[in-house]
């Protein structure tokens, strides 16, 4: 199941030539070209100057991105958005993730143990939300982003993830509230505990298997999100994906740079998952007793 | 079936209910609106412009206003066999890939329930597959299937290139094979999203308490009989939440084949929402085409949706 994500790391070390031997290289000599440039915006290197920089090289003068760069015949200018969109997509995969398990645990808690007046229909509509497929529902919203002035927004991004989440967010954690038996909160009303107590101290904690999970897809979601990303921002609120796929157009594909970026880009997902992996595995704890 | 549940309880608890009924109601509304008012704000007006739009003969690049056309856009679409070639082309490869990935989910997650040293690591490795962007893994997998310098075919042991697959365009050893591309597609949707439903099936599992099997040894219950008694049926909801939210996305799944493929060889890959990416925003722009075609989605999806809601709420009252 790996292997992808093994032949991505081999390529993100690879040289653009290394990248399209046949048959396809196995061992090789790592190199950091693909990182370096990820990281750069370059320029050929003019004829006049070639001198110059051999000069440099053979003194020991140029970095090791500079001498990275030089090898491939171009010289660095400047460095490129990659670290500023993954920031971005720190910042509204973040936020937009805890917004919608926030809000989606409230929700899914009211819809679980109070009866709710049309409570179907209201969930069905939730979920409907999710239903229309992204390339329509990109005009209206593109339309609707520039009147409100979100478009390119760190906030409008924010806020549309958190709404396309949250129809997930709301079903997945209703299911799990429901498998929580009630006696444990009817126990601690009987006991003085007001509704907000029973919420924050019994359910919260047997659900956090759940909101683990929940969590994990709604980042992951908002994360990799492509489609909106790609319509409704240009600049400043730019997310990595639509970046990523961008790097394509520079003169050929330049696989080992893209595995680099995907490299970079999936790191972080990775580590907060690492860190809530215990209690995506822990289960419910403390021996409940369930119907 | 929450409605029965709620009632019940102790007399005494009841009491406590009323006394609190009003702090109830506030909580509810306090819980609940917050929801329902951003859903609201962003998808009621998408949701009614993209219906007006349907009706209309709009392009979004030009500077004309739209015009109406009543149901034209619907009956064009209706009428069209090759757009019913490519709705069928979306059934088989949601049905295919969603099921595989509930399969192979379920198992996974059975494999791996028992806590064992590194079960968390194994857990992180299991999902990073999803992690991925699909765009990056589109153009991953097109790497992985070159074949000529992919490692797809040397790893299956086909060094000559003319004599290997070439699996998204659809050809083996220069053969053209039907449906090739499309199986080659829905083998990397099956590899990208199997871990979402192994992390629904293994939380799902975690939650079975554990007396539900004592009882059941006690009782000499068969490890068979223990399965389709007690696990399948208390992992049953969370798995069909993750199969209903699985099924609405792959039919609308657009990303990893347009990076993959673009829908060819010829149609072979055209899923619907490739196509309407393509009337969306290729070529003529034509919008309101492409937002009748859209509704049409929409229809379906609803339809598949209630089915599988009504599954989940079966499951519910029956657990």
């Amino acid at each position: 199941m790996l292997i992808p994500i093994f032949v991505m790391m081999m390529t993100a070390f690879k040289t653009r030539a290394e990248v399209v031997s046949v048959p396809p290289k196995v061992f090789f000599e790592p190199s950091l070209e693909g990182f370096v440039f990820l990281l750069t915006e370059r320029a050929v290197v003019p004829p006049n100057r070639i001198e110059e920089f051999e000069r440099a090289a053979a003194e020991g003068n140029l970095t090791m991105f500079e001498q990275v760069a030089f090898d491939s015949g171009q010289e660095i200018t400047g460095p490129s958005d990659y670290i500023r969109r993954l920031m971005n997509s720190v910042i509204i995969a973040g936020l937009s993730t805890l917004i919608s398990v926030v809000l989606g645990f409230f929700a899914a808690y009211a819809f679980s143990r109070f009866t709710i007046p049309g409570e179907n229909d209201i969930l069905f509509f939730i979920l409907s939300t999710r239903m229309l497929p992204a390339v329509v529902v990109t005009i209206p919203l593109f339309l609707m982003y520039r009147q409100l002035g979100l478009h390119d927004t760190h906030i409008g991004m924010i806020l549309l993830y958190t709404v396309f989440n949250l129809s997930f967010s709301v079903w997945l954690l209703k299911g799990f509230i429901d498998e929580i038996p009630r006696e444990y909160e009817e126990a601690a009303l009987v006991d003085g505990y007001t509704r907000m107590q029973t919420v924050f101290k019994i359910v919260l904690p047997q659900a956090m298997t759940g909101i683990a999970a929940t969590t994990v897809f709604c980042l992951i979601f908002a994360w990799n999100e492509y489609a909106f990303a790609l319509m409704l921002t240009s600049n400043t609120a730019r997310t990595a994906p639509p970046s990523i796929a961008t790097m394509l157009g520079r003169g050929g594909i330049e696989w080992s740079a893209i595995a680099a970026g995907s490299l970079g880009f999936l790191i972080p997902v990775v580590i907060v998952v690492f860190l809530l992996r215990d209690y995506l595995v822990r289960g419910v704890t403390f021996g409940a007793v369930r119907k | 079936m929450s409605v029965a549940q709620t009632q019940t309880g102790t007399p005494q608890v009841q009491q406590e209910r009323r006394r609190r009924g009003l702090s109830d109601r506030a909580i509810i509304s306090l819980f609940i609106w917050p929801t329902l008012i951003l859903l609201i704000a962003w998808n009621v007006f998408p949701l009614f412009y993209s219906l007006f739009l349907s009706f209309t003969d709009y392009s979004a690049i030009s500077r004309q206003a739209p015009t109406w056309v009543g149901v034209q856009n619907y009956i064009d679409i209706l009428s069209s066999d090759r757009l019913w070639g490519y709705f069928s082309t979306t059934g088989r490869y949601t049905v295919v890939a969603v099921g595989f990935e509930t399969i192979l989910g379920f198992t996974l997650a059975m494999l791996i329930k028992e806590k064992f040293r590194g079960s968390g690591l194994i857990t992180t490795l299991i999902l990073i597959p999803m992690m991925l962007s699909p765009v990056v893994v589109g153009l991953f997998w097109k790497l992985m299937y070159n074949p000529t310098f992919g490692y797809f075919n040397y790893l299956l042991g086909f060094t000559d290139p003319t004599r290997a697959p070439d699996m998204l365009a659809g050809r083996f050893a220069n053969q053209p094979v039907p449906d090739l591309a499309l199986w080659s597609v829905v083998l990397v949707d099956i590899w990208m999203w199997t871990p979402f439903l192994m992390l629904l099936s293994l939380s799902g599992l975690k939650a079975i308490p554990e007396y539900l099997y004592e009882a059941a040894v006690i009782d000499r219950a068969s490890s068979w009989f223990q399965f389709w008694r007690i696990t399948l049926p208390q992992v049953m909801p969370l798995l069909l939440i993750g199969v209903l939210f699985r099924t609405i996305d792959a039919l609308k799944s657009f990303d990893l084949v347009m990076g993959m493929t673009s829908g060819g060889p010829g149609d072979q890959t055209e899923l619907i929402a490739v196509n309407l990416y393509r009337q969306a925003f290729l070529g003529q722009f034509r919008t309101g085409d492409a937002s009748a075609l859209a509704y049409i989605i929409l229809i379906i999806i609803i339809s598949v949706s209630n089915l599988l809601i009504r599954a989940i709420n079966q499951g519910n009252t029956e657990g």
